[in-house]
C-alpha cells in the first residue's frame, strides 16, 4: 500500500516536469521516458525467455509510421488505437512463425525483421500512396508527447508487475529455464511465450505512435533506425532484464550517455556505440544475459541473511 | 525475358551461395553466428573499389590483396574478440547469445567506420561493363566472371574440406566439437582457421558483388540476412545444400524482381525463410534433429 | 482396469531403432519396473509415454483415450507427471516455486494462498519440509531428486514416470526413498519406474517388463522374470546364462 502511494506521488511529481522544464531537458525527458518505455517492454518478453529480439524499432517505426499516415484521416485516439492493432497483427505473424523453433531463429529472424519492415512500408508509400515522405501536422505540443508518454511508461511498468505476479509471468520464467520441464508441467509453451511477445510488441508500436509528431517529417530510414533495437537491448541487459525497474534503471543514464556522444561524436558515433557494446559483453564474466540478475541476487540475498 | 532474368539469378545465385558458404563455416565449424558476416563483405566492396579506383587495380588482382584481407581481419577477430567468449562458455546456448551479441555491436563499428570514410551513398565503379552473347541473350561480362568466380571458389572450398585431411579435421569438429580433442584435434585453432576461411570468403563476395551490383555502408545487414537464409535453407554446415539455396534464392529474387515488383525481393526472400522455417527448420538439405 | 496401454510402440531416429513394436498395459495402481540393459530404450519408452518424443508408430492410450499424437502439456494435463533421468530442476526458481510451477498449471491448478499450504505439504511429503524460499540451484543432489518428485507429485498424477529416481543414493537414503515411492502407491497412484537397483524393484514392484535392444524380452511377476534366462543373458552376457 505505501509502495503504490509513493509510485503515485513519484507519478504525479514527474507529471508536473513540462511546468518547469525548458524545451531542452523536456526533449530530454522525453528521450528517456521513449526509451525507459521501449527498454521495459523489451526485458518483459526477452528477460525471462532470453529470446533476444533485435527488432524493437521495427514495431517503433510502424506505430510512428501509422501515425504519420492516418493523422489527417482519423481522430488522434483511434490512430492511436489502429496503431496498437498494427503492432499486434505483426507480433502474432511474426510470432507464430518463430516462437515455435529455437531461440537463434528468433533472434535471425528479429534481426532482418526491421529492414523486411522499412522495405514494405517503402514498397507500400512508393506503389500504393505515391508518398514517400510524410509530414505530421498534429496539434501535440512536446508536453503532451511527455505525458502520453508518462502515461505509457506507469501503464507498461503496471502490467510488467502483474505479470511478474501472475501464472503467466511464472510460465515465461519456467519456460526461459527448461522449456522441457515446462511443457511436462502442462504449460502451453506457444501461447504464453507468444502472448507476452504480442504485448511487449504492442508497447513498442504505441511508442512510436506517440513520439511520430515530434519528427514533423517522417521517411522509412528515419524512423526505421537499427540503432534504436540495438540501444535498447543494451539498456534493458545493464539494467538488469529480471528486474521491475531494471531496464528503466538502464535507459537513464546511457540515454543522457548517448545523447553525450551523438552531440559531440557525431561522425563517430555508430563506431563508439559499438566498442562500447562490445566491451559491456567483455566485462560482465557470466555473460550479459545473467550479469543483471547475478548482481542483484548477490545484494538482495546478502540483505536476506545478515 | 524469362530466360535472361533465369541469367541474372543464377548469377545472382551464385553470389549468395558463395557468401553463404563462409557464414556455414563460420556458424557450423566456430559455433559463431556472426551478425556483422554482411558488413565484412561490404568492406571488401570498398576495399575492391577503392584499389580500382584509385590504383586502377582491376578486381582479379584487387582479389589478391582483399581476401588476404579479410582472412586476416577475420583470424584478428576471432583471436582476440571471439576466443575468449568462446573460452568462457560451457554451454552452446551461451555461446550463441554471446556471439550474437558481440558481433551486433562489431556490424556497428565496421559499419561506421565506412560511413566514416565513405558516407552512405551507393558506390559502384565500371569493370567488364561489356556486353556477351549467351544463346541470343546478352550479359554483361562482369556478371559472368561474378558467376565463374563462385562457382571456382565453391568447387575449390568443396575440395579442399572433402578431399583434404586438413577438411576433414574441419568437419569432425563441425559434427562434434566436444569429441574432437579425444582425437587429438585442436579445437581452438580450427575454429579460429575456419572463421578465418568464412571472412576470405566474405571477402570473395564482397569483390564479387563490387563488380557488379551498387553498394552502400549501410547494405551489411542485408547480405548477413540473405547469407543466413540461405545457410538454414541448406542445412547449418552444409556446404552444398548452401549451394542449392543460394540459387535457388538468387532466382526467386530476380524473378519476383522482374515479374512482380522491385520493392518486394526482400520480401519474397523472407517468405521463402518463413516457409522453411515453418516446414523444414532443419533446412531443405539438413538432415532431421532427434 | 488398464490405465496405461501401449501397442506396437516404436521409435526410429534415423537409421536406428530405439523402441521395437513395445506393448504392455498398466493397470490402475500397480507399480511396475521397467528394467533392461543401458541403451535397451527404457528411458526413450518413458519419452514416448510423456510426450516428449513423437512416436514413429504404434498408439498409447491413457484410460482408453490415444495419448500417442498429444503434445507434453496435454499429457500432463491427463494426469501423467514424471522425473528425468537427469534431474532438471529450474535452476533460476525457488524450491517452492519449482513446485508452485507444477501446482499453477495443472489440469485444476491452485495459485495463491492454497497453493502455499499444498506447496509446504508436499515439501513435507519428500522431506524438504521448511525449505521452500531456498534458492534450487543450492540445493544437493539428493535434495534435488526430492524436489524433482515433490514437483511430480504436484501435478496430482494418477501415472507417475520415475527414471532411475533411486540412482546414486547411498543405503541409508534408498531406504528412505523406497518407504517415499511405497507411500505414493498406498495412495493410489500407479508407477511405472526405470531402474537399475534390484533391491529396489524387488521392494517395490510386483511386476517387470524387461526390454533389451528396443524389444521387450519379458513381462510378468518380479521374481519370474528376474530368473528368467533371456533377461540374465541380456543383463549379463552369454556366459552367465
Amino acid at each position: 500500500m505505501m509502495k503504490l502511494v509513493f509510485a503515485l506521488a513519484a507519478l504525479a511529481a514527474l507529471a508536473l516536469v513540462p511546468a518547469f522544464a525548458g524545451p531542452y531537458p523536456l526533449g530530454l525527458g522525453i528521450g528517456i521516458l521513449g526509451y525507459g518505455v521501449l527498454a521495459t517492454a523489451w526485458a518483459m518478453f526477452s528477460g525471462p525467455t532470453r529470446y533476444i529480439s533485435l527488432a524493437t524499432v521495427a514495431f517503433f517505426g510502424l506505430g510512428a509510421y501509422t501515425v504519420a499516415v492516418l493523422a489527417d484521416m482519423l481522430p488522434y485516439p483511434l490512430v492511436l488505437l489502429v496503431a496498437a492493432f498494427v503492432g499486434l497483427v505483426v507480433a502474432l505473424i511474426v510470432g507464430l512463425a518463430t516462437l515455435r523453433l529455437a531461440g537463434i531463429y528468433f533472434v535471425i529472424f528479429t534481426f532482418g525483421l526491421t529492414e523486411l519492415v522499412r522495405q514494405l512500408v517503402t514498397y507500400y508509400e512508393v506503389n500504393v500512396t505515391r508518398t514517400l515522405g510524410r509530414y505530421v501536422f498534429l496539434p501535440l505540443g512536446p508536453e503532451h508527447i511527455y505525458w502520453q508518454l508518462l502515461a505509457l511508461l506507469a501503464a507498461t511498468l503496471a502490467i510488467a508487475f502483474w505479470v511478474s505476479r501472475a501464472r503467466i509471468g511464472l510460465a515465461l520464467r519456467v519456460i526461459g529455464d527448461d522449456p522441457v520441464v515446462a511443457s511436462h508441467l502442462g504449460i502451453r509453451i506457444t501461447r504464453t511465450k507468444l502472448t507476452l511477445f504480442s504485448i511487449s510488441c504492442v508497447i513498442m508500436t504505441l511508442a512510436g505512435a506517440i513520439q511520430a509528431p515530434r519528427w514533423t517529417y517522417i521517411e522509412p530510414s528515419i524512423v526505421f533506425n537499427p540503432t534504436t533495437s540495438f540501444l535498447v537491448v543494451i539498456m534493458a541487459l545493464l539494467g538488469g532484464p529480471n528486474r521491475l525497474f531494471g531496464p528503466l534503471l538502464g535507459a537513464v543514464p546511457l540515454f543522457l550517455l548517448f545523447e553525450w556522444l551523438s552531440a559531440n561524436f557525431p561522425n563517430h558515433y555508430s563506431i563508439i556505440l559499438g566498442l562500447l557494446f562490445i566491451a559491456i559483453v567483455f566485462v560482465l564474466p557470466n555473460g550479459v544475459l545473467a550479469a543483471g540478475d547475478s548482481l542483484w541476487s548477490r545484494l538482495t540475498r546478502r540483505e536476506a541473511r545478515p | 525475358m524469362l530466360f535472361s532474368a533465369i541469367l541474372t539469378g543464377l548469377v545472382l545465385g551464385g553470389t549468395y551461395a558463395l557468401v553463404a558458404m563462409g557464414l556455414t563455416l563460420q556458424y557450423g565449424v566456430a559455433r559463431i553466428m556472426n551478425l556483422a558476416y554482411g558488413d565484412i563483405i561490404i568492406a571488401a566492396s570498398f576495399g575492391a573499389y577503392v584499389l580500382f579506383t584509385a590504383l586502377g587495380i582491376n578486381p582479379l588482382l584487387g582479389m589478391l590483396i582483399v581476401i588476404p584481407a579479410g582472412f586476416a581481419l577475420s583470424w584478428l577477430i576471432y583471436a582476440v574478440m571471439l576466443q575468449p567468449l568462446a573460452r568462457r562458455s560451457r554451454d552452446r546456448g551461451r555461446l550463441e547469445g554471446d556471439s550474437i551479441l558481440a558481433t551486433f555491436g562489431l556490424l556497428f563499428v565496421i559499419q561506421g567506420v565506412a560511413l566514416v570514410l565513405f558516407g552512405s551513398g551507393f558506390m559502384s565503379y565500371s569493370f567488364l561493363a561489356v556486353p556477351v552473347d549467351i544463346l541470343g541473350t546478352t550479359v554483361a561480362a562482369n556478371r559472368l566472371l561474378a558467376f565463374v568466380l563462385a562457382v571456382v571458389f565453391g568447387l575449390g572450398l568443396w575440395l579442399v574440406l572433402t578431399r583434404t585431411r586438413f577438411g576433414t579435421v574441419i568437419r569432425a569438429v563441425a559434427a562434434n566439437p566436444a569429441s574432437a580433442p579425444l582425437v587429438g584435434i585442436n579445437v581452438d585453432s580450427v575454429a579460429r582457421f575456419a572463421f578465418a576461411i568464412g571472412g576470405a570468403l566474405a571477402a570473395a563476395g564482397g569483390v564479387v558483388v563490387s563488380m557488379y551490383l551498387t553498394f552502400s555502408a549501410t547494405m551489411g545487414v542485408i547480405f548477413t540476412m540473405k547469407a543466413l537464409i540461405v545457410v538454414i535453407m541448406g542445412g547449418v554446415g552444409n556446404l552444398m545444400g548452401a549451394l542449392a539455396a543460394g540459387l535457388i534464392l538468387g532466382l526467386v529474387e530476380t524473378l519476383v524482381a522482374s515479374f512482380i515488383d522491385p520493392g518486394l525481393t526482400l520480401a519474397a526472400t523472407y517468405l521463402i525463410f518463413l516457409t522453411v522455417l515453418v516446414v523444414r527448420p532443419q533446412g531443405l538439405f539438413g538432415r532431421a534433429a532427434r | 482396469m488398464t490405465l496405461l496401454s501401449l501397442h506396437n510402440v516404436t521409435k526410429r531416429f534415423g537409421g536406428l531403432t530405439a523402441v521395437n513394436g513395445l506393448t504392455f498395459d498398466l493397470a490402475m495402481g500397480e507399480t511396475v519396473g521397467l528394467l533392461g540393459p543401458n541403451g535397451s530404450g527404457k528411458t526413450t519408452a518413458l519419452n514416448l509415454i510423456s510426450g516428449y518424443l513423437p512416436l514413429s508408430d504404434g498408439s498409447i492410450t491413457l484410460s482408453g483415450d490415444a495419448i500417442g499424437t498429444l503434445p507434453p502439456e496435454r499429457i500432463a494435463h491427463r494426469g501423467v507427471a514424471r522425473t528425468f533421468q537427469l534431474v532438471r530442476a529450474l535452476p533460476s526458481l525457488s524450491v517452492g516455486e519449482n513446485v508452485l510451477a507444477a501446482l499453477a498449471f495443472r489440469k485444476s491448478p491452485l495459485w495463491g494462498q492454497q497453493a502455499e499450504a499444498q506447496i509446504e505439504a508436499l515439501l513435507a511429503d519428500v522431506g524438504l519440509s521448511g525449505r521452500a524460499s531456498q534458492p534450487a540451484d543450492s540445493l544437493t543432489y539428493i535434495d534435488l531428486k526430492r524436489m524433482e518428485l515433490a514437483r511430480a507429485l504436484a501435478s496430482d498424477p494418477q501415472l507417475l514416470l520415475l527414471d532411475e529416481w533411486l540412482a546414486g543414493l547411498n543405503p541409508t537414503e534408498l531406504r528412505a526413498g523406497i518407504d517415499l515411492i511405497t507411500s505414493l502407491r498406498q495412495r493410489g497412484i500407479t508407477i511405472l519406474l526405470v531402474e537399475h537397483v534390484m533391491d529396489a524393484i524387488r521392494a517395490l514392484c510386483s511386476r517387470c517388463v524387461v526390454m533389451n535392444a528396443g524389444t521387450k524380452i519379458a513381462d510378468g511377476p518380479t521374481s519370474e522374470v528376474l530368473a528368467d534366462r533371456e533377461v540374465i543373458r541380456a543383463y549379463l552376457g552369454d556366459e552367465h546364462a
